[in-house]
């Protein structure tokens, strides 16, 4: 009985914690490197007063906000108002369980870990239309109808640009898709090669699903003030901004390993040397890739907010519904022709 | 043809990419900021700032009470009453005060004193912690030429020439 207590909860619960807590962490830590990299790309320094090089920076601005209170709006849905927050960020939480982090690090190696993570994903919609709803301002309910209009089209192409590397990799488990991956010609053995276009698409559309500038019409300062979270404050607030964080991350993980070959090596089949394990992790791969691939593609959501200005609303759902999608589609047929053809070697096979 | 140009470079987002490359490059440009209470930008020797009231090298306050620069000081922000000093006659102020709130530091009673008795020095970091201390009179205003006399006739002498 116990050792059943222990197996099926305390484990997978130090696993949870494992994963959530270097998260939060890492939000934290995203944070000061986004303040860090736009200031520098604006010719400026960025916070670098708190802690060294203003490490801490992050942590001063999570303490504050804690600290702050919640307020609740006149005749705003008590319920749903608090409920939204945790809609939010449950699901950009729970996504992380099938993140494999390498060929044995997965907390939840499921079959259909694919579908999972779209479900996951959509479910923040409904964190937003509640903030939104039962905020009961005009701004916020804007806000959400905006920003659920573009998730929804946005997860359409999204949702093609998986089918694709399902197409191609033959399974919805996120650890096969990466075996898939492996092979001898270094990184191009990875899916962005023949997915290119599928992989600007899924890179764009994560950018709009986790509603980032330069999609971040659900924000829109200078029209809606903050979108759907303008009531927030405190540590709701801080709820909104760390699901919104944990989801910029998930996507560049998801990037990665889609895409990029998750903890594969760039130079997989090109070098090998016999070394210690230490060193054997940069042609083996290893879970240090994956962050590194991870980092890269995250610092590309800074780099896109520092470049580029807001799209208008119209303009987003143009570029959804007739660009995307349609590439998206056409690509869906040629990754089966590639497949069918043999056109690209999956796995080790070849 | 046009179009159809037009169309490939949106799709192949050469344009976005162009732009990245700008941003790309400033982040690598050395910044322009100023680590304020560490560092300081240089400062004019017109630098209009805070008051002060000079004195003669022998000790003897410059300012005779002329009024000019109550009269001329558009923010009506300078007070001055005047009797006749009681040792030996002279005429001199007895009161002489500032409102810093009302001040627009724009330099008009230095331009119009006859005795460059009435000054701005460069010096532009000082704050108030009551109510009141806005207003600062002639002992206070007296105490920062004292303080500040070698930079005030410093500046003065650079710009003598232009004057």
């Amino acid at each position: 009985m116990v050792d059943q207590l222990i197996h099926q909860l305390l484990i997978p619960l130090a696993y949870i914690l494992a994963i959530v807590l270097p998260l939060i962490i890492a939000v934290a830590m995203f944070v000061f490197w986004e303040r860090k990299v736009i200031g520098w790309m604006h010719v400026r320094l960025g916070p670098n007063k708190i802690g060294p090089f203003g490490l801490l920076q992050a942590f001063a601005d999570t303490v504050k906000l804690l600290i702050k209170e919640v307020i609740l709006p006149t005749n705003a849905n008590r319920f749903l108002y608090y409920l939204a927050p945790l809609l939010m960020m449950i699901p950009a939480l729970a996504a992380w369980a099938v993140v494999p982090f390498s060929s044995k690090m997965v907390l939840s190696n499921a079959n259909a870990g694919v579908l999972y993570l779209l479900a996951m994903t959509s479910l923040g919609v409904y964190g937003i239309i509640l903030a939104g709803w039962a905020s009961n301002s005009r701004y916020a309910l804007l806000g959400a109808m905006r920003s659920a209009a573009q998730v929804i089209s946005y997860e359409l192409a999204m949702g093609l640009c998986l089918v694709c590397v399902l197409v191609l990799a033959g399974s919805l488990n996120l650890t096969d898709i990466v075996n898939a991956q492996a092979g001898h010609k270094g990184f191009f053995d990875w899916f962005w090669l023949p997915l290119l276009p599928v992989f600007v698409i899924y890179f764009i559309s994560g950018v709009a699903e986790t509603n980032r500038a330069p999609f971040d019409v659900a924000e829109g300062e200078s029209e809606i003030v903050a979108g759907f979270h303008v009531e927030y404050s405190g540590s709701a607030f801080a709820i909104f901004f760390l699901a919104e964080y944990a989801n910029m991350i998930l996507v560049s993980f998801l990037a990665s390993i889609l895409f990029m070959g998750g903890w594969l090596s760039p130079l997989q089949g090109w070098v090998h040397f016999d070394a210690p394990d230490w060193i054997n992790w940069i042609w083996t791969g290893g879970f240090i890739w994956l962050f590194i691939k991870a980092f890269l593609f995250s610092f590309f959501f800074l780099w896109f907010r520092a470049s580029f200005p807001r799209y208008r609303y119209d303009q987003i759902m143009r570029l959804g519904w007739k660009v995307l999608i349609p590439i998206g589609i056409v690509w869906v047929m040629v990754a089966g022709c590639m497949k069918y053809f043999g056109l690209v070697t999956i796995g080790m096979g070849a | 043809m046009k179009s159809i140009t037009r169309y490939l470079k949106s799709l192949l987002l050469l344009e976005l990419l162009q732009g990245m490359g700008l941003t790309m490059r400033y982040m690598f440009k050395p910044k322009y900021t100023v680590r304020y209470p560490m560092e300081h930008i240089p400062k004019s020797n017109r630098f209009r700032g805070l008051h002060a009231l000079r004195r003669y090298a022998n000790g003897e306050e410059r300012c005779i009470a002329c009024k000019l620069c109550e009269a001329v000081c558009p923010a009506l922000a300078i007070t001055i009453d005047s009797a006749p000093r009681e040792s030996d006659g002279q005429r001199r102020t007895t009161r002489y005060d500032i409102d810093l709130f009302k001040c627009i530091f724009c330099g008009f009673c230095e331009e119009s004193c006859p005795v460059d008795s009435i000054v701005e020095t460069s010096i532009h970091e000082y704050h108030f912690e009551q109510r009141g201390e806005n207003v600062v009179s002639k002992a206070q205003l007296l105490a920062i030429g004292d303080r500040f006399e070698q930079q005030i006739a410093a500046d003065r002498a650079q710009d003598a020439a232009y004057r």
